[in-house]
């Protein structure tokens, strides 16, 4: 027996580190049958633009994920010196389609595996919609509180890219870090255990707080972020002309992100945001249209009298 | 008699949807009971998060055996009109039966319906219940979900218990069939509960850690929360809203009180309470000053194994929630209001309006005006620095963060650097009064504020041709006229709003001016009509000669003594004496009325008051003027408007209209007795011409205290 063969796992311990959370999450919806992905390599402002949601979401065929996705909120960007916000965090997002009798139960299983005891804290479901015009998508849901904070969105997808859902997806996202914050009892985020050999979130983020809120709000530059925005919008065009609306769509999202940029360097006037909001909004919505178009045939010939309207 | 339960579970309701939900369980389950024919001898419904209930108490076992019958066609009818008779009642041709109606053999057809199972009745029923059932928004889910055409419910629905007589009433919605187990507290109880029937469903769920009643939970609430600030020696702020969405985010509730950092107490109160209310749902207490106190009362779903960590926990939340607010109320407070007043040229009002900043520049030179013109007695330079400043908060991170607290920060911000009391009070309440219960301000400066804002919206919108229709108001353009009315009203802010408009447009014209007052005295009508005074009444004392009275303090007074007057004796003889001699004079076309005059708007034009001057009443007919003898009751009549009109014309200049109707009071009798005993159209044409005259002296006379032209009846 080699060294390699005899290494064993150490066991994790999602209350003191980070990492072994998240590694907890991926053991626990690995057992449900879910794709373990790695994140999408783009800038992105939510989970829920990976491809493994939106796109996903359309369609008649079975589909269990669950994935990290660094987010980028530009804005929200305050030098390190705020223990709550960043411009760069983590959601844990799992989609589940068709959506499962027992969601919920699975959902407060997970929260259990990562040292979360419902007899001890209050765990609620709190109304909570969920829109994105952007995506032309919506869903009606809850957010989960724990002891009075938001923990998780969980949203039933009822239409996506201005399609409705057949058949329906749950959808979870964990804001990793207040999960993380919560359950490790520490009142600032870069306090955190990243792992159990002493390494914490600031030693891993805090100067990349410091450096990218500074290029996000003063630095980057508005004329190269204007044209990235034209050309990202231009590409989309062309890759939907073409018949590649995976490519159209992740255009989307990166014409997405510069907006957001443009938005955090604030040269974007209250009249432009709308024009702009709009402009990003249709190629979303095109390339999600062209994407389930292009899967209909398929979709249909898989799924006898499914229909995509 | 035997009871049913019935019970609904799904995934958490909105708890802002529990009530009306249960007004829909019930109205749908009386519809169907309705349609067969029974009713119930009570009805309860209950609700929680997760669970819809109805207990019907005292259904009979069966409906009742009907026996409807239906005339037809007499014999010897085509048989197209018979075969159709048939068709209609479900009968075939052999089983109708002849009758004699009035000696005419004629077609009945006799359905006899038998009772039926009320189980099966219910079976039925719980289906069209679930798939009828209306929530403001629904959704789909799960595998079945592959067709749009799947059950929809405000979240998964995921049983349903239906006993009847404690029976199984079978029955099945989208492959959940009715029985009879449930599942108690999410947390509390686990594995499924058998109910035996309507009367061991609440203590068994109470047994589960559920109490189903709402309104016990609500109680729990309201007095725990209660008596955890009495033990804390503080006082609850109650908010029963606060407590009906806790019991309804809640099956088994736990109010714990948790304290926050004192330090936090620099920030207002209202943001303190309205972060712990809107964001988190907490109570929160005051100490026995009635100041606000470093405690909030959160309300748990659990009886926790220790209640200690739910509280900290939510306690960080607050923490942060707080901390957030402070770093706005600082953050804010590094701009002086002035500055923050510069960032509204960045926001829109309304695409044909400009921008903000274009509406406080408005408001700001009629808020000055308002003063300059005595209209609001105070100092004109306070409220147009007053009104410069009192959108400027809309640019704060505070009111970015929290709308509702829009003019109260500004007050605040303004308090803080150093402006005078006044300025403050003016920004802080110059929304007011939002809706009816609202308080109207009264502090000079304020009021100028207010009515330069509320009439600034009304003439810019009235201008672009935005005006409220039907139940469209989207710019709120009736609150806004409701409050001016109420500050005019509360203030005694005399002014003819046309006027006011003049000085608004500023280019020589009335602008919208005239547009807005008939909308104030429209918007007056309906408000006096709540007061029992007719809308009619009002509409007759918005009239001066042949003027629209642009003086809305001023209508409303003469609408009150007009509406004590009318409905007098004297007062309703005087108005039939009145359109009496109106229809008289309209008929010899004796000169327009004044209604109608206004009624054209071409005399409307002149906005300035009419004068008064000149205007003395019937003084213009004498006994010596007459080239004749006049009958008794006519000299009379001469003799008491010579009397009366004068004093009623001086009552109306000192706007004591209670004594212009005991003046017009005097004439009742006189012309009852006029025109009992007066022939006007006298074939004498001097008799004649003199009685018009008279008559017309009469309307005038009248017609200078209110147009009673315009009183019905």
């Amino acid at each position: 027996m080699n060294d390699a063969t005899s290494f064993a796992p150490a066991l994790r311990t999602p209350t003191r580190s980070f990492q072994d959370m998240i590694l907890a999450l991926h053991d626990f919806w690995s057992a449900q049958g879910c794709v373990i992905l790695q994140p999408y390599d783009m800038r992105m402002g939510a989970g829920t633009f990976h491809t493994a949601t939106t796109l996903r979401a359309l369609g008649p065929e079975p589909w269990n994920a669950a994935f990290v996705q660094p987010c980028r909120r530009p804005t929200d960007g305050r030098y390190g010196e705020n223990p709550n916000r960043l411009q760069h965090y983590y959601q844990y997002q799992v989609i589940l389609k068709p959506s499962p009798p027992n969601i919920q139960e699975l959902y407060l299983q997970s929260l259990a595996v990562i040292g979360i005891d419902p007899l001890a804290h209050d765990i609620r479901f709190v109304e909570d919609d969920w829109e994105s015009p952007t995506l032309g998508a919506w869903g009606l849901g809850w957010e989960v509180w724990c002891d009075g904070m938001e923990v998780t969105q969980f949203t039933y997808f009822q239409q996506m890219g201005g399609f409705d859902c057949k058949p329906v997806a749950g959808e979870l996202t964990y804001g990793l870090e207040r999960l993380a914050m919560y359950i490790q009892g520490v009142d600032n985020v870069y306090d955190l255990a990243f792992n159990s050999a002493g390494v914490s979130y600031g030693d891993v983020f805090l100067e990349n707080e410091r450096q990218m809120s500074k290029w996000n709000f003063v630095v980057a530059d508005t004329e190269g972020l204007f044209d990235l925005f034209a050309k990202a919008e231009a590409e989309c065009r062309n890759a939907l002309a073409a018949g590649v609306p995976i490519a159209a769509y992740e255009q989307a999202v990166e014409a997405s992100h510069v907006f957001n940029l443009l938005q955090a360097r604030g040269v974007i006037s209250v009249q432009e945001r709308a024009s702009y909001m709009g402009r990003v909004r249709d190629l979303a919505r095109s390339s999600c249209e062209a994407y389930a178009e292009k899967m209909t045939p398929e979709w249909e010939a898989k799924f006898p009298g499914w229909s995509l309207v | 008699m035997a009871d049913f339960l019935l019970e609904l579970r799904s995934e958490e309701i909105p708890a802002r949807m529990q009530a009306g939900a249960r007004a829909e369980l019930e109205k749908l389950f009386v519809r169907e009971l309705a349609a067969a024919g029974v009713a119930a001898d009570s009805i309860t419904v209950w609700s929680t998060p997760r669970r819809l209930a109805l207990i019907a108490r005292g259904l009979p076992l069966a409906t009742q055996a009907v026996s409807e019958e239906a005339k037809g066609p007499p014999e010897g009818a085509p048989d197209a009109a018979i075969d159709g008779f048939c068709k209609k009642n479900g009968v075939t041709r052999d089983q109708l039966e002849l009758r004699d109606v009035k000696g005419r053999m004629t077609y009945f057809a006799v359905v006899n319906t038998p009772g039926r199972a009320m189980a099966d009745v219910l079976s039925a029923a719980v289906p069209a219940i679930i798939r009828d059932f209306s929530w403001p928004k629904s959704m789909r889910w799960g595998a079945a979900s592959l067709s749009t055409g799947s059950l929809r419910w405000v979240r998964p629905l995921s049983g349903i218990i239906a006993l009847f007589d404690g029976e199984v009433v079978a029955c099945e919605v989208d492959g959940i069939a009715a029985g009879r187990e449930t599942y108690g507290h999410r947390f509390h109880s686990a594995g499924a509960i058998s109910i035996a029937g309507a009367d061991d469903y609440a203590e068994k769920l109470r047994a589960a850690h559920v109490i189903v009643d709402q309104e016990e939970r609500a109680a729990i609430i309201r007095d725990g929360a209660a008596k955890a600030a009495a033990e804390a020696g503080l006082v609850l702020v109650e908010d029963e809203g606060l407590v009906v969405e806790n019991a309804g985010l809640t099956e088994w509730p736990v109010p714990l009180l948790g304290r926050f950092d004192e330090a936090f107490l620099e920030v207002p109160p209202e943001v303190i309470q309205l972060t712990a209310r809107v964001n988190q749902k907490y109570f929160v207490c005051q100490d026995s000053a009635g100041k606000l106190a470093n405690a909030f009362i959160c309300t748990a779903n659990i009886a926790a194994s220790d209640p200690a960590v739910v509280v900290d926990g939510n306690r960080k939340v607050l923490a942060a929630r707080l901390s957030d607010a402070r770093f706005f109320w600082e953050q804010d407070q590094k701009t002086l209001l002035g500055g923050h007043a510069k960032k509204l040229s960045r926001i829109t009002f309304h695409e044909k309006l400009g921008t903000v900043a274009d509406k406080v520049e408005r408001v700001a030179k009629l808020a000055r005006w308002l003063c300059e013109e005595g209209i609001v007695v105070a100092d004109p330079a306070l409220a147009e620095q007053a009104a410069r400043l009192c959108k400027a908060d809309l640019v704060t991170e505070m009111v970015g963060e929290f709308p509702e607290l829009q003019g109260l920060m500004g007050g605040y911000y303004a308090r803080a650097e150093g402006l005078p009391g006044e300025v403050a009070d003016a920004i802080r309440d110059h929304y007011k009064p939002v809706g009816q219960g609202d308080e109207v301000p009264t502090a000079p400066v304020t009021v100028a504020v207010s009515l330069a804002d509320k009439l600034d919206t009304l003439f810019a919108f009235f201008g672009i041709g935005e005006l409220p229709t039907g139940s469209k108001d989207p710019f709120a353009l009736r609150r806004a006229a409701i409050a001016v009315i109420r500050l005019i009203d509360a203030n005694s802010a005399r002014c003819l709003i046309s006027a006011v408009a003049r000085a608004w447009a500023n280019d020589g014209t009335t602008g919208p001016g005239l547009q807005v007052e008939d909308f104030l005295h429209d918007r007056l009508g309906v408000m006096m009509r709540d007061n029992n005074v007719r809308y009619d009444i009002v509409q007759a004392s918005t009239n001066l000669g042949t003027q629209l009275d642009g003086d809305v303090w001023r209508v409303r007074r003469r609408a009150e003594a007009l509406q004590a007057f009318i409905t007098t004796e004297d007062g309703t003889n005087l108005l039939a004496g009145y359109k009496r001699a109106a229809n008289i004079l309209k008929k010899e076309g004796h000169s327009v009325t004044p209604a109608e005059a206004g009624a054209s708007g071409g005399s409307a034009q002149t906005p300035e008051m009419p004068a008064f001057a000149g205007m003395t009443g019937g003084a213009g007919i004498t006994l010596e003027g007459l080239g004749y003898t006049p009958d008794p009751a006519e000299a009379a009549l001469i003799a008491a408007l010579g009397e009366a009109a004068p004093k009623a014309a001086e009552a109306i200049e000192a706007e004591d209209f209670a004594a212009a109707m005991a003046a017009l009071a005097t004439l009742r009798t006189p012309i009852d007795n006029f025109f009992e005993q007066v022939t006007v159209n006298d074939p004498d044409p001097a008799k004649r011409a003199a009685r018009l005259a008279l008559l017309g002296s009469f309307r005038d006379a009248v017609h200078r205290v209110a147009d009673f032209s315009r009183i019905e009846g």
